[in-house]
């Protein structure tokens, strides 16, 4: 039986790898290949396809909106989150709780729902099509989250140390910046690669609020399976080297995604 | 209820043990007659809850063999052991009432029906459980659930030892008393053979009739708690227990007897030459000390009440000894002479008596 | 937990956040509720509708019949994903090398865009080209997501069980490594069998991170767009249309702003209840 247990977690793994399997297999193809005949593994291997994004602006601009967004939505995140989770933390104050609900009820708000306004809105205050509209977008569901799971680990860190940083004449931003941050490190990485997961992989706001200059690589990827249909292979590339920054920042974080999970904050 | 024999046992956490500090256990041998307290102490990290988790089987050894009445155990599952532990957290089922945590090792063994709920009953009512039988779990205090714990052991009628690994831990101080004298008494009620592991020399020393200290993975001495007291074996017995501990002081051996910083001590043995010893000490306890007329020459530093006695240090040269005074007795000022009680005095060399 | 002290003042640390959110959060509500009450035929004309639009979508059968595709869908998936992840957590190495190795090869499928999950499930299960779709026919069952409701079904069901069970399965990790190895060790010396261990130790432990999983699967699945959009187009027919696919087509597909704001905030309120419920429930059970 104990022996046996293994057995599990690899038929999963292997069923999680397949498609990406699939996706790698065909980004190697050619569109000849892919369309001829089915093959386990490209016969012709070719990095066309690749060549193809790296040297062609509108296919490795799009990585670099993506990316551009994606980091100015974590650094806002995480940098006014942190500031109220402390409040949420150490002190009671009108309407906190309310406020905290509130905070969490955007996490629950389908973005098809808010699609329409945000693309008016952000038409309205000359935002439209920038990085900068969608690493705003994106707030509404991370700062929630962010304050929610820095509110997890600032409520693990005894008071006792505010008090005696206080005692030693720290004020209270000198405090913040030298002495509590350091302490809650790992909640802050936590927090970050959350904000960095979510504003990642999030595309229906993303799309609704570019076109042409800011617009997300995976935007770019649907546009090409919807005119060229067959270009099958290109389209794998593209969606291959999506998945590469997400595996970078899991295997960084590997350590601390049990911890932040462990806090039950996610 | 059962002897318990460790034969030659040695464990490591690592694959290839290769200095002798690679092991976590040193080599041992160690018997428990059947029915005795044994106290095991030691500093934390000195492989006491290895040792444990050896006998419970929850552990098994790298080398050596565990009997239980001569009967090799090594290898047998915990469930087939009848050993019953308890463990520094409480450990209850929240799910369910106190009834059915007293009952679930029973279960699980197939007990059922009216000698189940006679035997739940009983233990309760020894362990003083009986109002809060039918009370979730998880709603009691600590006290509670570690009493739960130890139920779910006694409750098996044919356990061969308990075992406790630091049981009180989280029990509030006051609540300690309560339930160490529970634990006397339940051994005197019982008859179960108890191994109960602890740093903690008053837990110990008034649980137990057998002591074993342990060190580093060794064990240094094993006896009485008043020979733990009168004749440490080890210069960290005589250091780890009493309050304050045994002095020890670096002396020199010749002509067949102990000197330190020049005045000849008497000590309880005749001295042999030191031989290849690195180090000599004399061990004598602050218990048996004395102010006299002449001895070793010491200035009295400090004097410090301790209740019904008071601690006096004093130096000699480097070296600061402590003594014990009885209440209403009173310590001289400036220079004074020391008499060491010969029959408590022992000669140490690298740390282990001469005998 | 240490007490916390009152302090008006600590609004001032929460001012930007209030500010950030209140921002993406209010203005489209309240943009949304004017449209939900009001009709307009174009050049920014608007006639006061009262509660016309939400009468329409709440007697609409094709309202109806996406709210139900909605809760069989999120109903299927938290049946497979929760006991799923949970049998996975608890077969997961307990330390070592491989722990690292499965956290990260399983939380891989969490950090791809969602589109991309589409593209990528539609590629692998091509009924011609995808490996998946060349299995299954080689099988000898006729499979065309694209033709066949059924498998267009099973299909959006598999990527999302292959897209979200990792979460259920870090979150029920966690919680089972947050267990002393005391309770097992005791467990073993009452005797207890691994059914009663489950039952008795892990499952109770893992109830608060279970909660927070179930929750967060029911409202993610229940504003599920991007990947079957991308996959299956919400077809054949309206066969695989979920409420967020609906919404979208009627608002910028039809731009029937009336009908799609009022369906927009009776979907919300819906998720908002339940989770409330939920989360109420949840911190009760927890006071006991």
């Amino acid at each position: 039986m104990r022996k046996l247990t293994w057995l599990a977690p690899t038929l999963y793994i292997t069923f999680l790898l397949m498609p990406i399997y699939w996706l790698l297999n065909m980004s190697f193809k050619t569109t000849n290949e892919i369309l001829g005949t089915f093959t386990l593994w490209p016969q012709e291997f070719t990095f066309d396809n690749y060549i193809k994004i790296f040297t062609d602006p509108t296919w490795y601009n799009g990585y670099f909106n993506s990316i551009t967004y994606v980091l100015i939505n974590t650094v806002i995140s995480v940098s006014v989150a942190l500031p109220a989770a402390y409040a949420f933390s150490r002190y009671r104050f009108l309407g906190d709780k309310h406020l905290f609900f509130w905070l969490l009820t955007n996490r629950m708000a389908p973005p098809a729902v808010f699609a329409l306004p945000f693309f008016q809105l952000y038409s309205a205050v000359n935002l439209f099509d920038t990085p900068i509209a969608v690493a705003l977008a994106h707030c509404l569901f991370n700062i929630p989250l962010a304050v929610w799971i820095l509110e997890g680990f600032m409520s693990g860190v005894p008071r006792e140390l505010d008090e005696t940083a206080y005692v030693d004449g720290y004020s209270f931003p000198r405090f913040f910046v030298r002495v509590f941050l350091p302490t809650i490190a790992a909640g802050i990485g936590v927090a970050a690669f959350f904000c960095f997961m979510f504003s990642w992989v999030e595309l229906l706001l993303a799309k609704t609020l570019t076109s042409v200059a800011a617009k997300p690589i995976a935007a770019t990827m649907t546009r090409t399976a919807s005119t060229s249909g067959y270009e099958l292979g290109l389209l794998a590339a593209a969606g291959t080297l999506t998945i590469v920054p997400g595996a970078f920042v899991i295997y960084f974080v590997r350590n601390y995604i049990a911890k932040g999970f462990a806090l039950g904050r996610v | 209820m059962a002897k318990i024999t460790l034969q030659d046992i040695r464990h490591s956490y690592i694959d290839n043990p290769v200095t002798e500090d690679d092991w976590a256990l040193k080599h041992m041998s160690v018997d428990w007659a059947d029915g005795t307290a044994c106290a095991l102490l030691g500093p934390s990290g000195c492989g006491k809850t290895t040792l444990l988790n050896i006998i419970s089987g929850l552990l098994d050894p790298s080398e050596g063999k565990v009997l239980f009445d001569g009967k090799d155990m090594t290898g047998t599952p915990t469930d087939q052991r009848n050993i019953a532990q308890v463990f520094q957290f409480p450990v209850v089922y929240d799910t369910m009432s106190v009834y059915d945590n007293l009952a679930f090792p029973l279960r699980n063994r197939g007990v059922s029906g009216a000698a189940l709920e006679s035997r739940v009953h009983e233990i309760a009512a020894m362990l003083d459980l009986e109002e809060t039988l039918h009370s979730r779990a998880s709603g009691l205090t600590a006290d509670g659930k570690q009493k739960i714990s130890l139920g779910r052991g006694l409750v098996r009628a044919d356990v061969s030892a308990i075992l406790f690994d630091e049981p009180l831990t989280v029990i509030d101080p006051h609540l300690k008393w309560m339930l160490r004298s529970k634990l006397k008494e339940l051994h005197q009620q019982v008859g179960a053979t108890m191994i109960y592991v602890t740093h903690d020399q008053t837990e110990a020393l008034t649980f137990a009739d057998q002591v074993i200290v342990m060190h580093e993975g060794t064990v240094v001495q094993i006896g009485t708690p008043v020979e733990l007291f009168e004749r440490p074996k080890h210069t960290f017995v005589g250091h780890f227990i009493g309050s304050p501990g045994m002095n020890l002081l670096p002396c020199e051996i010749r002509d067949g007897a102990a000197f330190f910083a020049g005045t000849r001590v008497e000590t309880d043995h005749a001295v042999k030459p030191a031989g290849a010893a690195k180090t000599t000490q004399i061990g004598v306890r602050p218990e048996f000390i004395s102010f006299a007329d002449q001895g070793v020459a010491v200035e009295v530093v400090k004097v410090s009440d301790a209740g019904r006695h008071s601690i006096v240090e004093t130096q000699a040269g480097d070296h600061v000894i402590r003594l014990l005074l009885d209440e209403g007795e009173k310590a001289p000022e400036g220079q004074a002479f020391l008499h060491f009680d010969p029959g408590h005095t022992q000669v140490y060399a690298d740390g282990w008596m001469v005998e | 937990m240490a007490r916390k002290t009152t302090n008006q003042k600590a609004w001032f640390l929460v001012v930007p956040v209030v500010v950030l959110v209140a921002f993406n959060a209010v203005i489209p509500l309240m943009t949304v509720v004017n449209y939900s009450v009001q009709e307009t035929f174009g050049d920014n004309v608007f006639f006061w509708e009262g509660v016309k639009w939400y009468e329409q979508v709440l007697h609409s059968a094709r309202f109806h019949a996406s709210l139900l595709r909605q809760i069989t869908f999120t109903g299927i998936i938290l049946a497979i994903e929760i006991p799923l992840g949970v049998a996975i957590a608890l077969t997961m190495p307990k330390k070592g090398f491989w722990v690292s190795v499965c956290l990260v090869l399983m939380a891989l499928p969490l950090l791809i865009p969602w589109n991309v999950v589409g593209a990528m499930w539609n590629i692998y299960a091509l009924p011609e080209l995808g490996l998946l779709g060349r299995i299954i026919n080689g099988l000898g069952i006729n499979y065309n997501f694209t033709q066949q409701p059924i498998a267009a079904w099973f299909t959006t069901i598999m990527m999302d069980v292959w897209h979200w069970t990792s979460l259920v399965v870090l979150l029920a990790y966690a919680g089972l490594r947050s267990i002393p190895d005391a309770y097992y060790q005791a467990a073993k010396i009452d005797g207890a069998s691994g059914w009663a261990v489950f039952r008795h130790i892990q499952l109770p432990k893992m109830k608060r991170v279970l909660t927070i999983a179930i929750l967060l699967r029911f409202m993610d699945s229940f504003m599920i767009y991007t990947e079957p959009f991308v996959l299956t187009g919400g077809g054949p027919g309206n066969s695989t249309t979920f409420l967020s696919i609906d919404l979208v087509k009627v608002a910028l597909g039809q731009f029937d702003l009336g009908p799609a704001a009022a369906m927009s905030l009776i979907y919300f309120l819906i998720v908002l209840l339940t989770s409330w419920v939920f989360y109420t429930l949840m911190m009760k059970n927890e006071e006991q």
